[in-house]
């Protein structure tokens, strides 16, 4: 199934400018913390684990497993509710946090709880785009098969 | 109780700048904070407490998620330009009380930058979790709640059925109550037989939506001996945020593992004393991993708990939302926390409705859950007892 979820574009923060920027280009950027080296999420030049401003971007992989998820039948939001069912999840990033995102390119009952997954962004048409996640082929272990 | 002398300003801090187009409140709120931790010699870490006002997020939550911040004590009370004032007296009375060592009360906005920029600034404007999870189709509150239940059931084996179990017990109470907005007893089939909403929740494991309201008059002990009525005691309090911890978040339990043991030790009264729980039952999972959270089973069995009648009254295990709850009766403005207190003062008070009476109901307790157990919440334990408990 080809992704038919809407797009909308983010509120755009200042301290998020750099974030969304680079969604735009297929980057998935995470905040790290200088001082003690965690990732944060969400992006903030604020590290909650040891209170530094010190912070900087780097790179995220982009490959994760989902971490708990739902399969979303009833819902009032213009957009989604033409895509219905859908898939809300959280992935664990393969450097540490869950994020929330959407599963996408897959059957919406195909999904567990472990699957391995991967970035994939959809352009807003507003200089960013929304990172969400389709099953991952090139990792290890059970796999749920793409379909489109 | 007075608060004379009993707490001291030990740390102040003003933001240096009169324009900031390039930060949001948020990071404004964390750089005032880390400033007045300085002055004061104190980090975030020491921090217990913390006060602001409306347009700080989503009350206190979003900026005790912001910053990390592990709380006992929380406030958000809103006075306009004078709350900040009231957070000075509402901090010497926590203090005083002992809910807190160090507490904390900023303030930030940008209305210049937000008049010249239109960016969300000024009074309110959006804090980066709301931006970051409001893309993704969250469909109402039951998004955030199914993702919690699919997480239970995958690392406990909790079903859907033992869900419905929850649902059903409130419907047996709702019957008696001719107020409630669903009066039918409904059987665990009935339950799996409504339409899925949000995987794995169904409609029947959400509450209901209703106006309404209600109120509560505390007073002090000589007041309360002058009454003819009967009063309860308040013997225990807790509270907290529970936050989604810098993107570690657990769905699999609650701010009610903090709330809870401060009440009880408070209380001094433990898990057997409890005659009654009015526990928030926004969904079905909200019970569950909430009587896990205050320890009436071990984490995981919350599912296995509810069965065979253990929290229908008067003869069950731990009878509960004996009005209803939130899953049956009433969640008024979609907020069901003063409704549990009611009806934990009516137990003890020995007026619920006689089919649900607890019989010799002496300590009774109210749970409250703000916000979503799939990111961020509040969470608040009370312990009631009799007026001789």
């Amino acid at each position: 199934m080809s992704t038919t979820l809407p797009t909308p574009a983010p509120i755009n923060l200042p301290e998020t400018d750099e974030f969304w920027a680079a969604t735009a280009e297929g980057k998935l950027l995470l905040r790290r913390c200088d001082d003690c080296g965690v990732p944060i999420w969400y992006p903030r030049p604020f590290c909650p684990v040891c209170g530094s401003f010190r912070t900087s971007w780097s790179e995220a992989s982009g490959r994760g497993t989902v971490y708990t998820f739902t399969v979303v039948h009833r819902s009032g939001i213009p957009g989604y509710r033409e895509a219905l069912p859908y898939v809300v999840a959280y992935v664990e990033l393969a450097e540490g946090p869950r994020v929330m995102t959407n599963i996408v390119d897959c059957e919406p009952d195909d999904v567990v709880v472990g699957m391995p997954v991967r970035v994939v962004f959809h352009d807003t048409g507003a200089g960013s785009a929304l990172y969400r996640f389709q099953p991952d082929p090139t990792a290890t272990g059970e796999l749920t098969s793409p379909r489109s | 109780m007075t608060i004379r002398g009993k707490a001291f300003i030990a740390g102040i801090y003003e933001h240096p700048l009169r324009v900031i187009p390039d930060r949001s409140n948020s990071q404004i709120h964390a750089e005032v904070a880390a400033g007045a931790l300085a002055d004061a010699g104190l980090s975030f870490s020491d921090v217990d407490a913390y006060f602001c006002d409306a347009s700080a997020g989503f009350g206190p939550i979003s900026m005790a998620d912001y910053m990390g911040l592990h709380l006992t004590h929380v406030d958000s009370t809103e006075t306009g330009g004078s709350s900040y004032v009231v957070h000075v007296g509402h901090a010497a009375e926590a203090i005083a009380a002992g809910k807190s060592q160090v507490a904390l009360i900023t303030l930030a906005g940008r209305p210049r930058s937000a008049a010249m920029a239109g960016r969300p600034g000024g009074g309110g404007g959006a804090t980066p979790d709301m931006i970051f999870e409001g893309l993704w189709g969250m469909s109402g509150a039951v998004t955030g709640y199914a993702m919690a239940a699919t997480r239970h059931m995958h690392e406990f084996g909790t079903t859907s059925a033992q869900l419905a179990e929850v649902k059903v017990a409130a419907s047996l109470h709702a019957q008696y109550n001719p107020n409630a907005f669903l009066q039918t007893p409904m059987t665990v089939e009935e339950v799996l037989a409504s339409p899925m909403i949000s995987s794995p929740l169904r409609r029947d494991d959400c509450c209901v939506v209703t106006d309404g309201g209600g109120a509560l008059i505390v007073v002090s002990p000589e007041v309360a001996r002058d009454l003819s009525r009967v009063s309860a005691k308040v013997l225990g309090h807790g509270e907290t945020v529970k936050h989604a911890d810098n993107g570690r978040l657990d769905l699999t339990y609650t701010g009610a593992v903090v709330s809870g043991p401060r009440a009880f030790e408070e209380a001094g009264v433990t898990q057997a004393d409890i005659d009654y729980v009015s526990i928030y039952d926004s969904f079905t999972i909200t019970v569950v991993e909430t009587l896990e959270d205050l320890g009436f089973c071990a984490k995981g069995e919350g599912g296995r708990f509810v069965l065979d009648g253990a929290l229908v009254a008067p003869d069950g295990r731990l009878p509960f939302n004996t009005d209803g709850g939130g899953l049956c009766n009433n969640h008024p403005s979609n907020r069901g926390g003063i409704t549990k207190v009611i009806e934990a003062v009516r137990q003890l008070r020995g007026e619920a409705h006689p089919a649900v009476q607890v019989p010799d109901c002496t300590i009774a307790l109210a749970h409250g859950t703000g916000g979503s157990i799939g990111s961020r919440m509040g969470s608040s334990t009370l312990i009631l007892g009799t007026e001789d408990a």
